[in-house]
Formats: structure tokens, C-alpha cells, sequence
């Protein structure tokens, strides 16, 4: 079942095209990894899938809604967890989860168990009154993600969600993610991490608004005569005029 | 939904280290000092006196004008020339020169002149203090002149004197004038400033586009800006009532009642106000700039300080969309007057036209796509 479908998706800011024509589906329970370089135009094509920001042209379907015309409808089964870090800091880890469920309609009396459950995965059980402002970056992405998932959505989007993680917070983050995945959370990731793209179920890389490549790890290694994804990504990424920002 | 994003507010208010304890030292520190600072009573005025006369009469008159207590005679100078140098040199607001021959005159005409020089660099100081000073000598003329009648065979001239009443503050209280409108200013300040710096700071933060991926409304979210500020209003408010109690002994001659129903709509006015400014801001520098070129148009435009039908006419019809005016108005006239809900009919539909199109303009102006 297809839950993400891009057809022609164009966003032009005055004279510049920031994506240009992209066209992908991804597939109920995948992980679809976003890769570009910076400025290639990833966040603006994730910003239109979530209804952050109107397409100048094309066709996109998030959870079988319209995005130019359901996108209210969107959000209600979408996660979304931006690149920068937007939880609220003056309340604690509890509240902001309170908040959110709320936020999704979970009926009061679910909430505080669902909330113990998840803080016991996480091994935060003892942080759950600590105000977030004072959690560790990693801790940080990691409530983030369970926030943005806590309403089991069909779809999350995740910009970037490891930047500035050291690498062993970064691979209990992907276990998270794969946790995900395996309760049927489709994953839309962007990363700047080759490692990360391994995991992927696919991946697609974006080169000045387009993408140029999309496949599973596997088989753009084969094509690319790569023996990483970071060598893939090289040889694609020479080929970009645009200016990284 | 609201319920949570409403508890959401406050949590963030209590726990900000600042903003309760502002809400609170705001309205005492405007009220309280403000009335007592501000004031257009001109006090200690500086007077430079020439006496070219060193009569009885001229030493009266000194006596006369200093026991008034407005004024403080700085020098006692022998001729005008010298005299005038203690205004250049800013040491004197006024010139009182009483001629040679100023008794023999009264004593034989009933009248003498007298030369008042005014420095106008301080214009109020000035106008007062001439107006003062005159007031004072007619004053003395009458005496005078009472007093020869009764040693001299002379006519009396008729002449009139003028009782003036004031009717709703009798002895002209300023603070009874000013703290009712003094109110409006802290409402605005708090309820327009707030709620616009709120919403701001949280797209500064990013929190805000992490609300609009959410199934939030618009309107919702406005709302639940709005309702923790209209709280907020309502306790200063209230404080503020306790406070002119108190401290002023004034309490309002209409109903309180009347006062509260107006400030829900006034409240409701000014922060839709500022939500439509936090729209368009995308900084907090941003916010705070905009809402300051307007509030203070707001504030010397709305007949706070100055009253509206003494401006010019561009300025009086400009006054017509300033939400303040009718508020501080209404304050007015139910301290003051006792003025019912019956009187104030014109202002209550100006500010439910100001509260409805400001919050649509907010609800409209809110973008959550780009």
C-alpha cells in the first residue's frame, strides 16, 4: 500500500525552484531515507508533504489525503519532527507529552500509562518531572521522536533527527526508528549520515531540487560501483551547481 | 484540545522566573507613582523681582505672591537688564518688575502696571506661572482697593467675582482624573504586549511550526492565547481597583460591574491587536518595535493626557480608531460620573467593532502554511 505519493511536486520561491519535479512513492511500513546535500531542497519537499508549505505546482497524496486540499486531514496521522529541536524547554518531560497527546485527541485516561510505558522504554523514568531544557541533546531527539510517534501515526517525517548526536545515542536512535517501523510507522527520514542511509529501506538523493537516484542501498552501490553509500553520494553530489547554504 | 494547550499557557507563565511577579509590581508601580509624577500642577517656579518702588504696597505684594507657595524668589535684582541675565542664563522662569511710583499710583488711580517677563523655553511652566502670578495680583488689587474705600471717599467700582464648581471632582483631584485612564494603559500594556510576545518567542523557538504540523485550528490556538491573557486582565484589574481604593480613597460612582463587562471586550480588543502585530513580525525585535509605535500613538492619541476634542481635527478624527479612547472614556465616566450601561452605548459598539475585527484579522492573518 502506497501511503506517500509525489507526482511533479514543484516549489519555487520567486525565481529560484527549490524542488524541481520530483516524483516517489514510498510504501506503507518503509523506511524511505532523504538524502541531499545542504540546500538541495530536502526540508522544503518534506515541508510541502506535511502541510507546512503549499506547492507551487504537482500533485503529492500523504495518507491517501490530498496535500494541496486535505492538508488539515494530514496532520491528523502524520508525526513530525523538525530539524530543530521544538519541544518546549520550560516544561518537563511528562507535560510536553500530556501536551501532544492531548493535542491528537488520546483520551485523558489513556495518557498517563501510555506516558509511564514510553518512559520506561526509554529508560527515563526517573526524568520524567526534569524540565527539558536540561536533558541531554540525545535524550532530547530521542523524546522527540517518541512525542511525534506517541499517537501511533501513519507517517512521520524526521528532518535530520540525529544532527549533532554522538554515535551511540545514534544507534539506539535507529533502534527507535526500527521499533517504529516494525509497529507499521512508515519512516520518512532525511539524513546527512551515510551510515544512517544503510539502514534504509530506500533511499533517495536529491541533487538541486531533483532527485537523481532512488533505490534500495543495495542496489545504488551496484549501479554506482560503490562499495558505500558515501561513495554513491559523492559521485552524485559532484555533479551539483547550486551552492550549499 | 484546548483544555491542554490552555494548561500548556499557564505551566509556561508560573514557571517563567519574570513575568507573575511583573503582573503584579506593574500595576502598583504605574499607579502609584505615575499620578504623583506626572502631574500638571506647576510648582516652584522661579521668580527674579525688580522693585524699582521699595514701598509698603511692594513688600505686600512679594509677601503675597511667595506665601502662594508656587513660587521661589531666586533674586532680588536692582534693574531689569541684570534681571533679564537670570533668565538667560536659565536660573529664573519669570520676571516680576513693579515701576517707581507703583503705591502712589494705586493710592490715587486704583491701578498701577506691572511688568511680568515670561521664558517661554518651558512653555507650560511658563503660561502657568504668568497665569498664576496674575491671578494672585488681581487678587491683591481687590484688596487694595477694598481697603482704600474704607479709608477714602471713593466709588466703588462694580465688580463681579467669579465662583466656579466643579462638578464629579470638586477640588480637581489629579489623581482622580488619571488613575481610572491610567487602568486602560496597564490593560494594554499587559493584554496587548503579552500575548503578541508569546506567540513571537515561540516562532523564534520553533515551537510554533511544530504546533501548525499538528491538527491545532487556528482559531483554537488563538484562543487559547488569548483566554490566559483575558485571566490575567481581569487580576489586574482588580488589583488596580484595590490599589485607587486604597491609596486614593476612589471607588468607582458606577457600578464596578459595568467596568469588568467593558474590559472583557476591551481585553479582547488589544490582544486580538497584538496577535495581528505577532503575525507579522517574525522576530521578538520585530514584535517590540511595532507594538511600541503603536501603543504609545495609542496612548497620547486616546485623550489620556491630553483631551481628544482640544486636538486638531485630523488628529480628532485619527483618535476614532483608537481602541483606548472609548475604554479610557468609559473608566471616566463610571468613576467619575457614575455613568451606567444606558450612557455608553456609543462606546460599547466601537469596542465590540474593535474586538471582533482584530481577532478576525488575527485568525486570518495566521499562517500555518507558507
Amino acid at each position: 500500500m502506497t501511503v506517500i505519493q509525489a507526482d511533479k511536486l514543484t516549489k519555487r520561491f520567486g525565481k529560484f525552484t527549490a524542488v524541481d519535479h520530483i516524483s516517489f512513492e514510498v510504501k506503507k511500513g518503509e523506511i524511505f531515507g532523504f538524502l541531499g546535500a545542504n540546500g538541495a531542497g530536502k526540508t522544503t519537499a518534506m515541508r510541502m508533504l506535511c502541510g507546512l508549505s503549499k506547492a507551487s505546482s504537482g500533485l503529492g497524496r500523504v495518507a491517501g489525503f490530498d496535500i494541496q486540499k486535505e492538508s488539515e486531514k494530514i496532520k491528523k496521522v502524520i508525526g513530525y519532527m523538525s530539524q530543530k529541536f521544538s519541544l518546549y524547554e520550560d516544561l518537563t518531560v511528562r507535560e510536553n507529552i500530556r501536551l501532544y497527546a492531548g493535542i491528537y485527541g488520546i483520551p485523558e485516561k489513556e495518557i498517563s500509562p501510555k506516558t509511564d510505558l514510553l518512559l520506561e522504554n526509554l529508560g527515563f523514568s526517573s526524568e520524567k518531572n526534569t524540565l527539558v531544557k536540561a536533558l541531554p541533546l540525545g535524550w532530547k531527539q530521542k523524546l522527540s521522536f517518541s512525542v511525534a510517534i506517541f499517537h501511533d501515526p501513519v507517517i512521520v517525517f524526521l528532518d535530520e533527527p540525529t544532527g549533532g548526536v554522538d554515535p551511540s545515542t545514534r544507534r539506539q536512535f535507529w533502534e527507535l526508528i526500527y521499533d517504529a517501523s516494525q509497529r507499521g510507522i512508515t519512516v520518512f527520514v532525511t539524513t546527512h549520515y551515510m551510515d544512517e542511509a544503510e539502514y534504509c529501506d530506500r533511499v533517495s538523493i536529491m541533487v538541486d531540487g531533483r532527485i537523481d537516484a532512488m533505490d534500495s542501498p543495495t542496489n545504488l552501490k551496484k549501479q554506482f560501483q560503490s562499495p558505500s553509500m558515501d561513495g554513491v553520494f559523492q559521485q552524485l553530489a559532484r555533479k551539483a551547481k547550486r551552492q550549499a547554504d | 484540545m484546548l483544555k491542554y494547550l490552555i494548561e500548556k499557557e499557564f505551566r509556561q507563565l508560573l514557571r517563567n522566573p519574570f513575568l507573575p511577579r511583573l503582573i503584579l509590581m506593574f500595576p502598583l508601580m504605574v499607579l502609584l507613582f505615575l499620578p504623583l509624577a506626572a502631574n500638571f500642577e506647576v510648582k516652584n517656579i522661579n521668580m527674579t523681582l525688580v522693585d524699582n518702588d521699595h514701598s509698603s504696597y511692594s513688600r505686600q505684594l512679594r509677601q503675597k505672591i511667595l506665601s502662594s507657595g508656587y513660587f521661589r524668589l531666586t533674586e532680588i535684582s536692582s534693574n531689569y537688564s541684570q534681571a533679564l541675565k537670570t533668565i538667560e542664563s536659565d536660573k529664573a522662569d519669570l520676571i516680576l518688575e513693579i515701576p517707581p511710583g507703583f503705591e502712589e499710583d494705586l493710592i490715587r488711580e486704583q491701578t498701577a502696571q506691572l511688568m511680568i517677563s515670561v521664558n517661554a523655553v518651558n512653555g507650560t511652566k511658563g503660561a502657568f506661572g504668568s497665569s498664576y502670578l496674575s491671578r494672585i495680583i488681581n487678587d491683591f488689587n481687590m484688596s487694595i482697593i477694598t481697603e482704600l474705600a474704607l479709608i477714602k471717599d471713593i466709588r466703588m467700582v462694580p465688580s463681579f467675582q467669579i465662583i466656579s464648581q466643579y462638578r464629579f471632582n470638586p477640588y480637581l483631584r489629579y489623581p482622580v482624573f488619571m488613575v481610572p485612564a491610567l487602568m486602560v494603559m496597564l490593560l494594554t500594556m499587559i493584554c496587548g504586549f503579552l500575548p503578541a510576545l508569546n506567540i513571537v518567542g515561540e516562532k523564534e523557538k520553533g515551537t510554533m511550526e511544530q504546533m501548525n504540523v499538528t491538527p491545532v485550528k487556528k482559531p483554537t490556538l488563538i484562543l487559547s492565547k488569548l483566554i490566559p491573557y483575558w485571566i490575567i486582565g481581569f487580576i489586574v484589574l482588580t488589583l488596580s481597583f484595590g490599589i485607587s481604593r486604597i491609596f486614593y480613597d476612589l471607588k468607582p460612582a458606577g457600578n464596578i460591574f459595568t467596568i469588568y463587562l467593558f474590559a472583557f471586550i476591551f481585553i479582547l480588543a488589544i490582544s486580538g491587536f497584538g496577535l495581528v502585530i505577532s503575525n507579522y513580525a517574525n522576530t521578538l525585535q520585530q514584535a517590540m518595535f511595532m507594538m511600541f509605535f503603536f501603543v504609545i500613538t495609542f496612548i497620547f492619541m486616546s485623550g489620556l493626557y491630553t483631551p481628544v476634542r482640544s486636538m486638531p481635527e485630523w488628529a480628532q478624527i485619527l483618535s476614532i480608531f483608537v481602541p483606548l479612547k472609548y475604554m479610557i472614556e468609559v473608566l471616566r465616566m463610571v468613576y467619575l460620573k457614575g455613568s451606567g450601561f444606558a450612557d455608553l452605548m456609543v462606546e460599547l459598539f466601537f469596542l465590540v467593532g474593535f474586538a471582533v475585527f482584530f481577532n478576525l484579522w488575527a485568525v486570518v492573518s495566521y499562517k500555518k502554511v507558507n
